[in-house]
């Protein structure tokens, strides 16, 4: 959108300077590329509500551990490294995607979806296989409050991961069927910022949860 | 293969369940019946439920809310007559009936009364205030809607299969845990309110983008007429609230179906910490509903005194604080908690605060009408009564925001007077206003003036008749949701509380009859110039019922009281005489993609009410698939030729114009 400015004959009494960015009218609605990315950023922001819900319930039973093991008995940091490794890697391959799909190459599309979706699978099997180990090891979500809260919180991350995944492939068939028509391109847009934003929850689980777990 | 699901599930040795769901069942086969016979099934088909348009999805949203209202009504009706009869007796109601309708009716008051009457508002009406064509994303209004709707249908499906939640309208743990409350209702409460939380979350992301994104050209954030601020700041409680909501009840839904420790009193569990999270959401919500009403007052009052609302700046800047304090008062719903003096301290003043910005609202109000040539139609008289009223519920509520009093009152029937006070006074009130406002511009005709004011007026008289009552046998000492009690000083009180509820149902019948002879004599309450108020936004500029695409030219605004404006200029230049260059317009195509949704989503919440595993599967892949044939469809937008634009548009504009030149009208 350029800000063309349309020329009134006479000054808005009521308009106060500093109110509207550079004083410009406002020239009316802009592109639907715009409106859509906007409203997009608006849910990622009720996203990052209902996590901090979460968050906060996992900071106020972080002690209630019922006599059961704490963070440091249980988490394993090279794991989550090599875990946070992957999600890092994909958010960057689905960069990748997204300027693949500014260009409308369709190979090099294809390419860095497909490895961003084994990137996020890979991620999600480390996580399953931590589960499974923790549960094994009878520290499962029903042992404690503590592990109810870890196990929901980085579970929800999960979901997250795992709905994206089928989203991701979603969009693979879209494009494969449909190339990249306008809307298809602003659902990429909207996939790309899904995406990026749980790897900025990702961050934040990694160090309240695993980071500060284990030196507690 | 069904889950808990068995015959024993319909509750046959329970008459009034059985009989009132016999009712309605009857009613909803003869109407469908009669739909089908008469040949409208169609023309619903394509015109209303898969219509994407926000017109037509705020209507129903607005019906939802009438039809759920005299489903709550009932159960108020059954409330106040068990407490006038259960003096040392049982009264009607066993207990645990009694304990179903109290959950009922504020479950169904709040989330499926009051919500989708504001939310069916704001969708009508924003974006002609604006002067746009649409929400930001129809398709998901539409989505929006129905999950709301999907909401609705299994709370009242609770009443035939299963029951519903004996735990209040918040369901509290340690009660609304597996251990104390085995059955299915408190899950019926759980998933309807899940899935329609979904459904407001939607319309709140829609509604903010709307308001922030789609304005027509020179519609800044100061010329927006206030609808749409109170629309915005409510809107982004909604973002902002809504998910802390699905947040808590989804730890509750762990705790009982998969054994976590949340709020169990067991193995670390913290109950304490439910009712933090819940009036985190729960404080929000009650500025969700009433900060819409402040703007649909803010409408009635200007117009009817015929002059621009009095310190608009001072309104705007008045809502933004309260969207934000609003934020920061969750915790006076519990000072009983015993979180200490400081921390109660601070959150009475916070209570305290928030009543500021809410009084400059009122003597802006006042100050408008101050000096104004005040036309007192309906609208009119359900701003000026709730002035009044709300005037004392917000007395009230400060008297509960000290602490020290809150340790008396806490629980009691003071508080239960205080909340109807200001949900009756200020939200069920505002909502009504709306409706007779908007009415004409939604149909094209007004409602019936007369059956109006006596609607209000049995209403407001039922009102207090009702509720001051309660005030005083709260203050008497009575609790709230006693099936019976034993102290004699009660009862009159109690009597006159039940004989008030009778006015305020005639107060509704009114209103019922109001719509059924305005339907019947609509040719003689035909607006033919969409301007039947002499309105002062830009909604009144464009025809009733408004052409699909709303503007058959985007307006340009030039200043507040856009459409004021507009009408002041053509009288004076009679300028509306130059001929528009009118071209093509695209607007989105219909879709069944809402209700489609939303059925899987019903498929899927009762299989999880009754643990119906492969049935969840499937509702969630018939989800899923619903939504990627959406996205597979190659065109989703029609386009209106420029000729059949011009035709519709000519038509209003000689119909406006005949208005203009009369004199004294604008």
């Amino acid at each position: 959108m350029t800000d063309a400015t349309i020329a009134y004959p006479h000054s808005d009494p009521h308009h106060l300077r500093g109110m509207e960015a550079s004083g410009v009218e406002h020239a009316g609605p802009p592109s639907k590329r715009i409106v859509t990315g906007y409203g997009f950023w608006i849910f990622i922001l009720s996203d990052m509500v209902m996590f901090s819900a979460f968050f906060a319930t996992y900071a106020v039973l972080l002690g209630q551990t019922a006599g059961g093991p704490s963070g440091r008995e249980l988490f394993n940091l090279r794991n989550v490294a090599i875990e946070t490794a992957f999600l890092l890697a994909s958010s960057f391959t689905c960069g990748l995607a997204t300027i693949a799909a500014d260009l409308r190459h369709k190979t090099w599309f294809h390419l860095a979806m497909g490895v961003t979706c084994v990137f996020g699978l890979a991620f999600l099997a480390i996580e399953a296989s931590e589960f499974a180990d923790l549960v094994a090891r009878g520290a499962g979500p029903t042992r404690s409050a503590f592990l109810s809260a870890f196990f929901t919180l980085v579970g929800c991350h999960g979901l997250h991961v795992s709905a994206g995944e089928l989203w991701l492939l979603t969009m693979m068939a879209q494009v494969f069927a449909k190339g990249f028509r306008a809307d298809i391109q602003r659902r990429i847009l909207c996939f790309a910022l899904f995406w990026h934003a749980l790897d900025i929850i990702w961050i934040a689980v990694f160090t309240i949860v695993y980071l500060l777990g284990s030196a507690s | 293969m069904l889950g808990k699901l068995s015959w024993s599930a319909i509750p046959i040795d329970q008459p009034i369940p059985l009989i009132a769901a016999g009712v309605v069942l009857v009613v909803i086969l003869a109407v469908l019946a009669w739909v089908t016979l008469k040949g409208y099934m169609p023309y619903l088909w394509r015109e209303w439920i898969t219509s994407v348009d926000h017109k037509r999805i705020g209507i129903m949203y607005i019906l939802l809310a009438m039809v759920m209202l005299l489903r709550g009504g009932s159960d108020a009706l059954m409330i106040r007559v068990q407490q006038a009869i259960a003096y040392q007796s049982n009264g009607y109601l066993p207990p645990e009936h009694f304990n179903q309708i109290f959950s009922a009716h504020g479950t169904i008051m709040i989330f499926f009364v009051a919500m989708p009457f504001v939310i069916g508002l704001m969708n009508l009406v924003v974006p002609l205030q604006l002067g746009v064509r649409d929400v930001a994303f129809p398709t998901l209004n539409s989505v929006g809607f129905w999950l709301t709707a999907t909401g609705a249908l299994l709370v009242n499906v609770s009443l035939v299969i299963g029951e519903f939640a004996r735990t209040g309208w918040l369901p509290f743990p340690p009660l609304s845990e597996l251990t104390y409350s085995p059955g299915v209702g408190v899950d019926y409460y759980l998933w309807s309110l899940e899935i329609s939380g979904v459904g407001t979350l939607v319309a709140g992301i829609n509604l903010v983008t709307t308001v922030l994104k789609l304005r027509t050209k020179g519609m800044t954030y100061l010329r927006m007429p206030m609808f749409c601020w109170t629309t915005l700041a409510s809107s982004l409680l909604m973002v902002a609230a809504f998910p802390i909501l699905t947040a808590t009840l989804a730890m509750l839904i762990l705790d009982r179906y998969f054994g976590f420790h949340f709020f169990t009193n067991e193995a670390g569990g913290n109950v304490m910490m439910f009712m933090n999270l819940i009036w985190a959401w729960g404080h929000p919500e009650v500025y969700i509903l009433v900060l819409p009403a402040f703007g649909i007052y803010s409408e009635v009052v200007s117009t009817f005194s015929s002059k621009s609302l009095f310190g608009y700046r001072s309104m705007v800047l008045a809502t933004m604080a309260i969207c934000i304090i609003s934020f920061m008062v969750w915790l006076h719903h519990f000072f009983t908690m015993g979180a200490g003096p400081n921390v109660n301290a601070i959150f009475g003043i916070a209570s305290m605060i928030i009543a500021v910005p809410t009084g400059v609202k009122i003597y802006n109000w006042l100050f408008t009408m101050y000096g104004g040539r005040i036309r007192f139609a309906t609208p009119m008289l359900w701003s000026v009564g709730f002035m009044v009223t709300f005037i004392i519920g917000g007395l009230t509520g400060v008297l509960v925001a000290v602490p020290p009093a809150d340790f008396l009152l806490h629980n009691s029937l003071f508080l239960v007077a205080h909340f109807h006070n200001v949900i009756i006074g200020g939200v069920l009130f505002g909502a009504f206003a709306g409706l007779t406002y908007w009415f004409p511009k939604a149909f094209g005709f007004r409602l019936h003036e007369g059956l109006g004011k006596a609607a209000f007026w049995f209403s407001l008289i039922g009102f207090y008749v009702t509720f001051m009552p309660l005030y005083a046998a709260g203050l008497l000492g009575m609790t709230r949701r006693m099936q019976h009690y034993d102290v004699p000083a009660w009862r009159p009180w109690m009597i006159a509380a039940a004989i008030g509820f009778v006015l305020l149902m005639i107060g509704i019948g009114f209103q019922v009859l109001q719509i059924v002879v305005s339907i019947l004599r609509r040719e003689e309450l035909r607006d033919r110039t969409g301007d039947p108020w002499d309105g002062r936004s830009l909604e009144w500029a464009t025809s009733s019922p408004p052409p699909v695409f709303n503007f058959a030219i985007l307006p340009d605004v030039h200043g507040e009281e856009a459409y004021w404006a507009i009408k002041s200029r053509a009288k004076q230049q009679e300028l509306e005489k130059n001929e528009p260059h009118y071209e093509d317009i695209e607007m989105p195509r219909n879709s069944p993609t809402g209700f489609v949704c939303a059925f899987f989503a019903t498929v899927m919440g009762f299989a999880l009410i009754w643990h119906i595993w492969w049935m969840v599967a499937l509702g969630f892949v018939g989800a899923f698939a619903t939504f990627v044939v959406f996205a597979w469809r190659d065109h989703d937008e029609y386009v209106i030729p420029a000729a059949e634009v011009e035709l519709i548009d000519r038509a209003n504009m000689a119909e406006r114009r005949a208005l203009a030149s009369q004199p004294g009208t604008a």
